[in-house]
This record gives structure tokens, C-alpha cells and sequence, in this order.
């Protein structure tokens, strides 16, 4: 029984440790790059383009970001559920 | 050649008759069918259902227009109502399906062993859910009257019959469906006439890039031409926000909170049959949303440069018609302030009062004159911000069937939304009140009774809100984020993440959290309207944006008045270990 719940604290501490990975790049190309840093980064530009970049993050660059933040989650907490119930096997 | 009422006629009779069918041939025969289309939503279906479910008459109406018109500071929408989603996919959608009940108030209610909590969380709901919904059946009004020439109340009636057939007999499978083919219809719709433009303006079919890339043959980017003429008319670049980053940074943040602690669009995750289906079909709505949320920002960007190009400096007779046309539907007026007889677009409001009220002569032009009295600034024009989406196809002289489209997508977007609010709203009545509390012994036959009669119910006082909105309506739907934010998201974020948080922290968080915001934004905005501004907000924060700060506020009471009361009972942190453990297959 505490054999179990070891495993299931790892994988709860596991979890929590790509949830804080993912949600500080969200908040980073978001309230970061999108918002806070944007006047600074307006002096430069997306480039080939004459998009702003801190314009850019803020109406595209943030939302592609968000898209492949939830996809990259979804892929690796079910492979840490694999690994898990694997892990669970034999009882 | 087919003439546009025709086309909208054809266009908007077919995708009803489609949407019936899907009515007819996904009836619920269970209360399991009614809340939660019986748990086997492929991850990719519900993602186009939550995608139309959430994308609702503004999104699609009002969204690309108000970026249209506030440029760089219009981002806050964007982004807030996309960041969301990670927040729901990360922090609350799997946990959510692992509990596996039917709706938000159910997890409140036996997370926190209370049916106090039980009793906000509903209350909560079904305020946010009928502010919402009657803004969509409204939506659906105008849509109708300005492409059908049907007037506002008959246009909603048709509305209400459309939802009421498919939401009382479907319920949850019903609306999961018809869903996924408004999503196509909508997107769709959206998207053929922002390809149609870019490809005219800036020689690209993909919009996200001709926006803002140079053109072959020419020397300035879209973006870079209207920053010009916006520097040239006296106008802030389009490019550069107000500067006010504190308060930006608060709506944004709001929105996203807020975004994720919607009923209407967490209740679509407890659709999917499992934890892993959960997390991807998040991914899938994102990514079906952001082909909308990332067109918009080109859309405005074309059509604020194609309204500068076409208005300023022309004389009244030399406008396209579109522009009479819509100056018909009381949505242009312009007041030749300079008696010139050419139309001058400037910065600051044209009119006072803002709005422009119509007399029945026309000017000298042959402008239909107004009551109102010309401000002293150098603008002539107003323009009313929906019209950027819905006169666009028009303006960019596109064929007559994508300018039906629009309408058919308007309608798409406008009744999907209103279908998942009206089941928030039934399942709570007919779940959380009466068979959790009023009245336990129910049948399950009896149940999906009263859960279709409260979704009847619902569909008219929703109509009756459409036809007859109250005033706030518009001022209260921006401010249900807020209230979101403050109250659902810290309640159910810490029901799963804080395994000690107890009853007596989670309801005064709530409680602290709905109060602050609510007062902060009815003192604001109903009482002392005037006192609206910068110098008097908090910390610089608008009301748009306070739903951050009650959401601190939610935290901080909670942990300490957990901190000097009991624990929750044992079986309820069991419970909440289970739902932080994957399924075991």
C-alpha cells in the first residue's frame, strides 16, 4: 500500500513539474512578451515580415504558442500515464 | 444572377434544416444523454463542439471589429480568451472528467461537502449563463433583420424554435452534434472572405501572414500603411497600445481565469470518455479556436484600411453604396462639419451623444441629418464597430453568396452558444436543485422530464431577454468574466490542487472574491459612472480587469481561514488523491 502511494506521489510531483514548465512559457509569450516586454519589443520585427514582434506575440505569436502548449501536455501526461500504470502492473 | 437576400435565404435555410436532422437522429434517452451525451465524444468532435460552443455572436460579429478599432489594446481579447484554455487544459479539465459527475455545481458541491457551496455555484451559473444568452438571441435577432429584412422579434422567435427543437430533445447528445456542424458552417463563414480579401490586398491566401507581410511590387506591409494613416489622421498608431500595462496585464489575466471557469464550456469536457481524451480534445479546441482568433486580428487590419482608403477625403455621391446602405440601418452617419461635402475620418467621437439619433430630411449631400450635436473635433464619421465584420465581404466588393455566408456564420456561432448556456442553465435546475436537493427520490425518467422542461423554459425567458434586452446586458456579459474568475476558477483550482482546503476557506473565498468584484464594478459602472477613469480605479485597474485582483483576494481568505478550521473529512481527500491519479485501464 505505501509502495503504491510512493508511485502515486511521484507522479503527482511529476505532474505538478510540467504544469509549472508549460504555464511559465504561457505566461511569458502572454503578460511577458505580448504585454509587458512589447514596447521594447516593437523595436524589433518579426522576421521577413513588418510585424512589431511585441504586436506580433500579442495578437498571433502567443496564441500558436497556447495551442502547442496544450497539445505538448496532452502527449506527455498521457505517455507519464503509461509509465504509471505500468508501473502499477503485477499487483 | 442570384441576388444576396436569395443567397441568405438558401444558405440559412439549409444549415437549419441540417442542423434539425442532427436534432432527430441524436435524441436523449437518458438523463447520462441529456447532461453528458452518454460520456463517448471522440476528443476530436468535442473540440469543434467546444469550439462552437464557446465561440459565440461576439466572437464572430464583434470581436474583429473591436480590434478594428482599438488596434494593439484589442489584444487583451485575443489572448485572454485563448490563454484560458491552457489554464482549463492544464490545471481543471482532466481533473474534472476523473470526478466524472454531471456538472460544476455537483463538483463544488461534494468537493466541499457542503450544499451551501452546492447553492452559489448554481446561482452563479445560471446568472452568468442568462446574461450570456440573451446577448446570443439578440445576436440572432439582428442577424435577421439586417440580411432577411425580418424584424427583430420574429427573427428571434425563429431562433428560439430552432434552439428549443434541438436542445429539448437532444440535450447534451443533441447540441454535441448540431455543434460540430455550426462549427464547420462557422468557420467556414469567417474564413472564405478573409481569404477572399487577402489574396485582393496582400496577394497571400493565408491572412495570419498577409497582415503584416510585404506584398509583391509594393514597399509597405498592410500593417506598416495603416500605422501611417493612422499617424497621418491623428490617430494613435494602430500598432501601439494606450500604455496602461497594469491594466492590461489585469484584463488579461481576468479573461483567461475567467475563460476557464465557465460552466458552459467545462461542462463540455465531462463529454469525453476518458482523462486522456480530456486533455486532447482541450488541444483540439484550442487549435479550432485559434483559426478564428488569429484571422481577426487580419480581418480588422484589412478592414480598418479598406474603410480609411474608401471614406476619407470622398465626396458623399462618390461612396460606394454600401456605405448608404448601411448609413440605412443607422449604423454610418456622417455630419459635414466643414460643409465640404467630403467625408473627413479623424480621432475622437463625432457626436455628441456618441450614438448618432436619425431625423427624417436629408443634408445638402444628401446625408440623412441628425439630432445630435457635432463635437468640435475635426471627425465627421461614425461608424458603428459590428459593422467591420458583417460589411466587410461588401466593402471588399465581394460575390453575393459569401456575403450570405456571413449571415448564415453569425447565426452558426450565435445559436450554438445560446444551446450550451440553456443546458448549463436546465441541468443545473434540473440536477443540482432538484434531484440533489429538493428532491432526492426522483426517477431517472423523471429527472430527464424536468431537465427537458427547465431547458424549455429556460429557451423562452431567453428569448423574452432577446427581444426585450434590459440595458446592462451588454455592460454585464464583459463583467461574467470577471465574476468568473473571482469566484468558480480559485474554487475549483484549489478543490484539486490544495487537498486540505475545507469547506468554510473555499465559501468566504468565494464569498470575499464575488463581493469585491461585484461592488468594484457596480460601483464603477451603475452608480458613479462618472468616476470611470484612471485617476479614480485602484491601483489603475479598470473594472474590466478587477476580476484579477478579487481572484487574489479568493486565495489569500481562503488560506487563512482554512488555516484556523477543521480539515475536510477523510473520504474527501481520498477523493481528491483518486482525481489526481490517471485512470487504471
Amino acid at each position: 500500500m505505501s509502495e503504491d502511494s510512493d508511485v502515486a506521489q511521484q507522479y503527482w510531483r511529476k505532474n505538478l513539474k510540467i504544469i509549472s514548465l508549460l504555464l511559465t512559457i504561457w505566461a511569458v509569450v502572454s503578460l511577458g512578451f505580448g504585454i509587458a516586454l512589447a514596447p521594447w519589443l516593437n523595436q524589433y520585427q518579426l522576421p521577413g515580415t513588418e510585424f512589431p514582434l511585441g504586436f506580433w506575440f500579442a495578437q498571433q505569436g502567443s496564441i500558436y504558442v497556447f495551442v502547442i502548449l496544450i497539445f505538448v501536455y496532452a502527449w506527455r501526461m498521457n505517455r507519464l500515464d503509461d509509465e504509471f500504470s505500468a508501473g502499477q502492473d503485477g499487483r | 444572377m442570384m441576388g444576396v437576400t436569395a443567397w441568405t435565404n438558401l444558405l440559412v435555410g439549409a444549415s437549419f434544416l441540417l442542423y434539425i436532422v442532427i436534432a432527430i437522429r441524436s435524441r436523449a434517452t437518458s438523463t447520462g444523454e441529456f447532461y453528458i451525451a452518454g460520456q463517448d465524444v471522440p476528443p476530436l468532435a468535442n473540440g469543434m463542439a467546444t469550439a462552437a460552443d464557446w465561440m459565440s455572436a461576439a466572437s464572430f460579429i464583434s470581436m474583429a471589429g473591436i480590434i478594428s478599432f482599438s488596434g494593439y489594446d484589442g489584444s487583451v481579447y485575443l489572448m485572454g480568451w485563448t490563454g484560458g484554455y491552457v489554464l482549463l487544459a492544464l490545471l481543471l479539465a482532466p481533473y474534472l472528467r476523473k470526478f466524472g459527475k454531471f456538472t460544476v455545481p455537483d463538483f463544488i458541491g461534494e468537493r466541499y461537502y457542503s450544499q451551501t457551496a452546492r447553492l452559489v455555484a448554481v446561482i452563479c451559473a445560471i446568472f452568468v449563463s442568462f446574461t450570456y444568452v440573451a446577448g446570443q438571441m439578440r445576436g440572432v435577432g439582428v442577424v435577421f433583420s439586417r440580411f432577411l429584412e425580418i424584424d427583430v422579434t420574429n427573427g428571434v422567435i425563429i431562433g428560439m424554435a430552432i434552439v428549443f427543437i434541438y436542445a429539448v430533445l437532444g440535450g447534451m447528445k443533441g447540441i454535441t452534434y448540431t455543434q460540430v456542424a455550426q462549427y464547420c458552417v462557422l468557420i467556414f463563414a469567417f474564413m472564405v472572405p478573409a481569404i477572399f480579401i487577402s489574396l485582393m490586398v496582400a496577394g497571400t491566401a493565408i491572412p495570419q501572414i498577409g497582415f503584416g507581410s510585404i506584398p509583391d511590387g509594393e514597399e509597405l506591409s498592410l500593417l506598416a500603411r495603416l500605422d501611417g494613416l493612422h499617424e497621418q489622421l491623428g490617430f494613435t498608431k494602430y500598432t501601439l497600445g494606450s500604455g496602461n500595462t497594469i491594466n492590461l496585464l489585469a484584463i488579461t489575466f481576468a479573461l483567461m481565469a475567467g475563460t476557464a471557469g465557465l460552466p458552459h464550456v467545462i461542462i463540455r469536457f465531462y463529454t469525453v470518455p476518458s482523462v486522456r481524451a480530456a486533455r486532447k480534445s482541450a488541444g483540439w479546441a484550442l487549435l479550432f479556436i485559434a483559426i478564428l482568433y488569429t484571422t481577426a486580428p487580419a480581418v480588422a487590419v484589412f478592414a480598418r484600411t479598406n474603410l480609411i482608403d474608401t471614406v476619407e477625403d470622398k465626396s458623399y455621391a462618390e461612396i460606394p453604396n454600401w456605405f448608404h446602405k448601411w448609413e440605412n440601418t443607422d449604423l454610418i452617419a456622417w455630419v459635414d462639419k466643414d460643409g465640404d461635402g467630403r467625408v473627413k475620418y479623424r480621432a475622437g467621437n463625432a457626436l455628441d451623444p456618441a450614438k448618432p439619433s436619425f431625423l427624417d430630411d436629408r443634408g445638402v449631400s444628401g446625408e440623412r441629418l441628425l439630432s445630435n450635436t457635432p463635437t468640435s473635433n475635426a471627425n465627421e464619421l461614425y461608424v458603428d464597430r459590428d459593422i467591420m465584420v458583417l460589411a466587410n465581404p461588401e466593402i471588399a466588393g465581394l460575390p453575393n453568396w459569401v456575403i450570405a455566408l456571413v449571415a448564415a456564420g453569425g447565426l452558426a456561432a450565435a445559436l450554438s452558444t445560446a444551446a450550451g448556456l440553456l443546458l448549463v442553465v436546465s441541468t443545473s435546475i434540473s440536477h443540482d436543485l432538484l434531484r440533489k436537493w429538493l428532491r432526492p427520490d426522483l426517477s431517472d425518467r423523471e429527472e430527464l422530464l424536468a431537465a427537458r422542461i427547465s431547458a424549455g423554459v429556460a429557451v423562452c425567458i431567453a428569448g423574452y431577454l432577446g427581444i426585450h434586452p434590459p440595458g446592462f446586458v451588454a455592460e454585464v456579459v464583459a463583467f461574467a468574466f470577471g465574476l468568473a474568475a473571482a469566484s468558480f476558477f480559485p474554487a475549483i483550482l484549489m478543490g484539486i490542487f490544495i487537498k486540505r482546503m475545507n469547506r468554510e476557506g473555499a465559501i468566504s473565498g468565494m464569498l470575499v472574491g464575488l463581493i469585491f468584484t461585484a461592488s468594484y464594478i457596480i460601483y464603477f459602472r451603475f452608480l458613479h459612472p462618472e468616476l470611470d477613469t484612471v485617476e479614480n480605479w485602484w491601483w489603475g485597474i479598470s473594472p474590466k480587469g478587477i476580476g484579477t485582483v478579487g481572484l487574489c483576494f479568493n486565495f489569500m481568505v481562503a488560506g487563512i481561514v482554512r488555516s484556523f478550521t477543521a480539515d475536510p473529512p477523510a473520504e474527501v481527500m481520498k477523493m481528491v488523491e483518486e482525481i489526481r491519479l490517471p485512470e487504471v485501464k
